[in-house]
C-alpha cells in the first residue's frame, strides 16, 4: 500500500473508512506462534471462543487454521486447547525457528 | 449600540459563553475561574442557554467530556485555571490533535508549589505547546471580545482548533471594570451557529473512528499537517478581528502596537500589566523619550514574522514575562521574541524581566526602572543582566 503524504491526511487523524483495521497487519508483533496439529484436533472450537483477536479460522463448525496476519502469539489458544488423549492440537513455537 | 457597564473579567467570559450558547459544557470549579462557571450555570438554570452541563469529578474528566461532545459535533466551551489546567494537560493534546474546537476561558494563575491562587502566566505557559490557540486579554473588555471571537476562530472551517482565552487571575478575573457589551442580537449574529465541516462521529451516513493508533508510519506526517494548519491561524485571527471591529468599533489583530511606530525603545508585555506599562510609556513620551509598547494577543501560534517586523526598528526592547522557565535561561515570551528577531540583521538589544509572579503587584516604578534601563541601552550602554527578576526583595 502506497503511504500518503501529510497533505492527503484527514483532519484530526480520523479514520473515515469503516473496517480499515484489516489493512493493518498486526501479526508481525508476534514472538511465539501457535502451531496447529490437525490430527490432535477434536474441533471443540475452544480456541475460536478464547482467541482475543479473530485469528482462529473456522468453517462449518470446524477449525481450519490460524490467521497469522493478525495472531499476536498470546498463547491463550494453546493453553485452552484440550487436545485429543492428552496431546495438544495447538502448541506454541518460537518465531523464526 | 452596546451598553457600558461595570463587570468582572469572569462575568465577561461567562456572558460571551451565554451568547455562543454551547451545546455542551464540561466543567470543574477552580479559583480564580470558578465565577465563570458559577455565572454560566446560572444562565443554564434560568434557561438563557440550551447547554447541557456536565459537572465532572475533575478537570481531566471535564476536558474529556468536552472532547467527547466536540467529537460528536457539538459547540463546546468551558473554563479553568492553574492546577485545573495542569490536570487537563493530557487531554489538551487530544483535543488539539483530534482538531476539536473547544473554547476555554483561562483565568491565568500561578502553579503550586508553593501553593498560590493569584495571577501569573505559569499555567498558560506550561501548556503553550499543546496545540491550542492562545489569546491573552488585558482587561474585562478584551476578555469578552476575545471569548466571542474565539468561537469564530476555533470553529473556522479551515482550522477547527481549540482556543484558550487568558485573562489575569484576580487582577482581571475579579476586578470590576468598565466594559461595553454588544447588543445580544449583534453578538449572536457574529458568533453564529457552529457548522461541522470536518468528519464528526455522529454522522450516520459517514461514520468515522477517532483517537486511533498512529505509529511510526504516519505520526510524523500528522504532526506536519498540524503544524501546517497552525500556520493558517494568524490570517484568520486578523480576518475575524476586522469583522469584529465593524460591529464593536474595537480593533483586534495579532498584537497591540502602542506608540511603537516612531519609538526607539519598547516594552513587550502581555495581559493586564500592559495597562500599567502604557501609562508609564506616556509619562516617558511626555519627557521626550521615544518609548512604545507591544502587547501580544495571539501567543500560540506565535506570529514570529509579524512581531519581528514590528520590533526590528527599535534600539532596545525589554520583554516582560509573568512566568519563568527555570533553568532554561529565559522566560517563555522572551524566548519567542528573541527567536522572532534572530533572522533580522538590524535588531534591538533585548533584555528579559521576570515580574509579578504569584500575583505580586506590577507597579509603575517597575515599568519606569525598565524603561530607564532601555534609555541607557539605546545610547549604547552595556547589558548588565540579560534576565533579571524585578519587584523582588534582594
Amino acid at each position: 500500500m502506497k503511504l500518503k503524504t501529510w497533505k492527503e491526511l484527514p483532519a484530526g487523524a480520523a479514520i473515515t473508512e469503516p473496517g480499515s483495521a484489516r489493512h493493518f497487519k498486526t501479526g508481525s508483533w508476534r514472538s511465539y506462534r501457535p502451531k496447529w496439529i490437525e490430527e490432535n484436533c477434536i474441533h471443540c472450537l475452544f480456541c475460536w471462543v478464547y482467541c482475543p483477536d479473530m485469528s482462529i479460522k473456522a468453517k462449518d463448525g470446524k477449525m481450519t487454521g490460524i490467521d497469522y496476519d493478525f495472531c499476536k502469539g498470546c498463547g491463550i489458544c494453546a493453553l485452552e486447547c484440550p487436545g485429543k488423549q492428552g496431546k495438544k492440537a495447538l502448541v506454541m513455537e518460537e518465531e523464526g525457528k | 449600540m452596546g451598553k457600558k457597564i461595570g463587570i468582572t473579567g469572569n462575568e465577561a467570559i461567562a456572558n460571551a459563553m451565554r451568547l455562543a450558547n454551547p451545546d455542551v459544557c464540561g466543567a470543574f470549579p477552580i479559583t480564580p475561574a470558578t465565577e465563570i462557571m458559577q455565572r454560566f450555570t446560572t444562565f443554564v438554570s434560568n434557561g438563557q442557554v440550551k447547554t447541557e452541563m456536565v459537572l465532572a469529578e475533575s478537570e481531566h474528566s471535564a476536558m474529556s467530556a468536552c472532547i467527547g461532545a466536540s467529537a460528536a459535533g457539538g459547540r463546546v466551551a468551558t473554563a479553568t485555571a492553574a492546577q485545573g489546567l495542569a490536570l487537563m494537560f493530557e487531554m489538551l493534546f487530544i483535543a488539539s490533535g483530534l482538531r476539536l474546537p473547544i473554547i476555554m476561558g483561562v483565568a491565568n494563575r500561578a502553579l503550586s508549589a508553593p501553593l498560590n491562587i493569584h495571577g501569573d502566566h505559569s499555567d498558560g505557559m506550561a501548556v503553550r505547546d499543546c496545540g491550542w490557540i492562545h489569546l491573552y486579554s488585558e482587561n474585562a473588555q478584551e476578555a469578552y471580545d476575545n471569548m466571542l471571537q474565539a468561537f469564530r476562530i476555533g470553529e473556522h472551517k479551515d482550522l477547527r482548533l481549540p482556543v484558550m482565552v487568558g485573562l489575569d487571575g484576580f487582577i482581571t478575573s475579579h476586578s470590576i471594570q468598565t466594559a461595553e457589551y454588544l447588543d445580544d442580537d449583534v453578538a449572536r449574529e457574529f458568533v453564529g451557529e457552529y457548522r461541522q465541516t470536518l468528519p464528526a462521529l455522529l454522522d450516520i451516513k459517514h461514520p468515522v473512528s477517532m483517537g486511533s493508533l498512529i505509529l511510526t508510519d504516519y505520526y510524523h506526517e500528522y504532526r506536519k499537517a498540524f503544524e501546517n494548519v497552525m500556520s493558517m491561524v494568524p490570517a484568520i485571527v486578523e480576518e475575524i478581528g476586522r469583522e469584529y471591529e465593524k460591529i464593536s468599533g474595537r480593533p483586534y489583530g495579532l498584537y497591540e502596537s502602542y506608540r511603537l511606530e516612531d519609538a526607539e525603545i519598547a516594552i513587550v508585555v502581555m495581559s493586564s500589566a500592559a495597562g500599567t506599562s502604557k501609562e508609564v510609556v506616556d509619562e516617558f513620551r511626555d519627557k521626550g523619550v521615544k518609548a512604545g509598547l507591544l502587547k501580544p494577543r495571539l501567543f500560540r501560534p506565535f506570529p514570529y514574522t509579524q512581531i519581528a517586523a514590528a520590533l526590528k526598528h527599535l534600539k532596545a526592547v525589554a520583554v516582560l514575562d509573568r512566568a519563568d522557565c527555570w533553568g532554561a535561561s529565559y522566560g517563555p515570551l522572551f524566548t519567542d521574541v528573541s527567536a522572532a528577531l534572530y533572522g533580522e540583521t538590524n535588531r534591538p538589544v533585548l533584555v528579559n524581566k521576570i515580574y509579578g509572579l504569584g500575583g505580586r503587584d506590577y507597579m509603575p516604578d517597575q515599568a519606569e526602572y525598565t524603561l530607564n534601563e532601555l534609555v541607557d541601552l539605546a545610547k549604547g550602554g552595556k547589558v548588565k543582566a540579560l534576565k533579571e527578576y524585578i519587584g523582588v526583595r534582594e
